[in-house]
């Protein structure tokens, strides 16, 4: 465990998102030592997904802190210590677990700085692991990023590659509330979970750069259909784009990056442009990030759309342990592609 | 209350049965796997924990239990669904993802469910807790005979709901057992890193009993139960068992346990040869029997394994089936 794909070196060095995350991580805890990681696993083995090798080494057993099961607990711990002062960081490995500490979160972290009037602030970052597409079953392969956008008061970030990852590890330690780093298991970079998603590598700069919240990022420009997507959907939506060129249409792939706060011009601004769209996620559909995708058009302005949108989301099923049954509920670039034919036949 | 000599034979028989289970599973988990590991590829993808070395805590528990209890297990399953009587070709399905599987490919090897013989787990630490204190109310409130057993890692004592649950079973005097298996890891997170009392002795603080029972040991494992489910029968309420373990191999497959010593490790005794050894020499069963004995096991872990390689996959479609009831 722990292991991930190799990367090269050098000054213009390809990352996984697992080494870019934890650069930004360990560079921050260089400079203030208020920041300190706690979670299971990451101190010995270095995260189950490789987020802390070799920090225990360099700041000690009181900065990187192997926990008991005991999530409630420590997220607890965490808040609290965040309100006196530290800066904590959080390591819950699959997002599934936060089942049994979702209270501490969404009833008191993330509420505290707005029920104490702005007395006490909660800089804490979870990072935080999701997804599917190994046949890790219904317990394992959540996303529920839906379920956590819909708590006022968390910050939201779904990088998609390595620079995006490093980037808005560094704007979540500097920001005073709690804010969520996610990355979908499969784009991560880790030896066990493969890396076939080469384009969630990317060249990171040696130095330190902060993505802001709430800035979308276009992959791909295009003026036929715009295929909304983060983290691993984004990847999805360029095969398609790929498979949508090959055959005469021209599709943009817009990346939300962060979910909370979502950038809903740039969401505007591109299906301005296409007329069409079609939103990406392997979360829940009902009530989830495609809708708020969708709502935005709708009250916006529905009129520029050309034809109705579709989603791509898993249709509101437990993720079955299958792999066939699995392939049916996981987005993929096949079904964004006929989605995006969908859009172009119905207008 | 010791063993009778039909008692050791079947704990020994599971343990083997448990043992066969894991060495096919684990060979056929690495087909397609080779050379690059990606844990999502070949026959057996996602996560695999394996009972290597824990089989004893099943078989000295569930050698108590008959039709009506229940029992709920954690992640690491095998040993406990086989000792159970979880019926082994369907449960050989669904750990391969087929329509023939107890859930008909929906739950993988870490929801593993039977009802035929009450049996649940959850991939979730610590949640056999409160569903099998559930099972107990229901046997309790409905005047039906029958208990209900919680498997837990000793990783799973600092969890809310140990402690949560334990309170209200005592309180309301449950027919509950709860078993932790510590094997001294969770993870890479020993015992002692991560527990101050031991789950046994903070039975006091629920004013229940607690036994602690070391050495691995398939008879010594019986006896204590036998004192945990004759009190859980007796309607004095649940208590909390702790057996003494191993994991002889790494978390899951493909872990290789860094985090433990070479000493450790090469220290490490496989329970299965010693039980067998000591059921021969105190003539329990013949070498012929034993052989025997061996031979069917392995005949129905084959057939087992046979049948879930031959079952269908189920249609994709299917996945839309049974979100409610
Ligand atoms: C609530 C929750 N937190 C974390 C995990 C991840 N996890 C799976 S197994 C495991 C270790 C469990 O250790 P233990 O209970 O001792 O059982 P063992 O693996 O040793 O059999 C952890 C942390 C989980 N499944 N559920």
């Amino acid at each position: 465990m722990a292991q991930e794909a190799p990367s090269t070196g050098g000054s213009s060095r390809t990352l996984t998102m697992a080494r870019a995350g934890r650069e930004a991580v360990i560079a921050e805890m260089r400079k203030d030592p208020n920041i300190f990681v706690i979670g299971e696993d990451v101190a010995k083995l270095g995260g189950v997904f490789g987020t802390t090798v070799g920090m225990a080494a360099e700041f000690g057993a009181e900065r990187v802190i192997d926990t008991p099961i005991s999530e409630t607990g420590f997220i607890g711990i965490a808040t609290g210590a965040a309100m006196a002062g530290m800066r904590p960081i959080v390591e819950i490995a699959f997002v599934d677990f936060i089942g049994v500490c979702f209270n501490q979160i969404f009833n008191f972290a993330a509420k505290t700085h707005y029920m104490s009037g702005g007395q006490f602030k909660v800089p804490l970052t979870m990072m935080i692991g999701y997804g599917g597409g190994y046949n890790d079953a219904a317990q394992h392969s959540q996303c529920l990023i839906g379920t956590l956008a819909h708590v006022p008061g968390i910050r939201i970030v779904t990088p998609a590659d390595a620079y995006d990852a490093k980037g808005l590890m560094h704007t979540c330690l500097r920001d005073d509330n709690l804010t969520i780093w996610m990355v979908h298991k499969a784009i991560w970079g880790l030896g066990w979970l493969g890396t076939a998603i080469k384009t969630a590598m990317a060249t990171v700069p040696e130095e330190e750069y902060a993505i802001p919240f709430g800035q979308a990022r276009i992959w791909r420009e295009g003026t036929d259909v715009t295929l909304v997507g983060y983290g691993i959907t984004v990847h999805h939506s360029l095969q398609a784009a790929e498979k949508l060129a090959a055959e005469g249409i021209s599709a943009e792939v817009l990346d939300l990056r962060t979910i909370v706060p979502m950038d809903r011009d740039a969401i505007m601004k591109s299906v301005a442009k296409t007329g069409r769209l079609v939103v990406a996620d392997e979360d829940y559909m009902n009530c989830g990030v495609t809708a708020e995708v969708l709502a935005t058009i709708a009250e916006r302005n529905p009129k520029i759309l050309k034809a109705p949108a579709v989603r791509v989301a898993n249709p509101d099923i437990p993720v079955p342990f299958s792999r066939p049954m699995e392939n049916f509920a996981l987005p993929d670039a096949d079904k964004i592609v006929a989605a995006a034919k969908a859009t172009l036949k119905a207008s | 209350m010791k063993p009778t000599p039909k008692q050791r034979i079947w704990m020994y028989e599971s343990m083997l049965k448990s043992r066969l289970f894991d060495d096919a599973l684990f060979e056929a988990y690495w087909e397609g796997k080779k050379p690059v590991f990606h844990m999502g590829k070949g026959p057996l993808p996602g996560e695999m924990h394996q009972s290597f070395g824990q089989e004893p805590t099943a078989v000295g528990v569930c050698a108590h239990l008959g039709p009506d209890d229940a029992v709920g297990a954690g992640h690491r399953p095998h040993h406990v669904a086989i000792a159970r009587g979880v019926n082994l070709k369907r449960m050989a399905a669904e750990v391969f993802g087929k329509k023939t599987g107890l859930s008909g490919g929906r739950g993988g090897h870490m929801h593993l469910y039977d009802n035929n013989v009450n049996f649940f787990c959850s991939g979730i630490i610590a949640e056999g807790m409160g569903p099998g204190a559930g099972i107990a109310l229901a046997r309790k409130m409905q005047k039906k005979p029958g208990i209900a057993v919680a498997y837990n890692g000793d990783g799973a004592v600092n969890q809310g709901a140990f402690h949560e649950v334990m309170n209200m079973a005592a309180l309301w005097k449950l027919p509950f057992v709860c078993v932790i298996e510590d094997n001294n890891y969770a993870v890479s997170v020993t015992t002692k890193e991560s527990t101050v009392v031991p789950a046994w002795k903070r039975a006091a603080g629920y004013d229940c009993p607690g036994e602690y029972v070391k050495g691995n040991d398939p008879d010594l494992i019986f006896e204590a139960a036998a004192r945990a489910v004759q009190h859980a029968r007796e309607g004095k309420g649940p208590s909390i068992l702790e057996i003494e373990t191993e994991r002889l191999h790494g978390h899951f497959i493909g872990d290789s346990a860094g985090y433990r010593s070479k000493d450790e490790v090469a220290g490490q005794k496989d329970p299965i040869p010693v039980y067998r050894k000591r059921l021969l020499d105190e003539k329990a069963l013949t070498a012929a029997d034993m052989e025997t004995l061996e031979a069917n096991v392995k005949e129905e872990v084959d057939a087992a394994l046979k049948f879930a390689r031959d079952s269908e996959y189920p249609a994709p479609t299917e996945a839309l089936d049974r979100v409610y009831a």
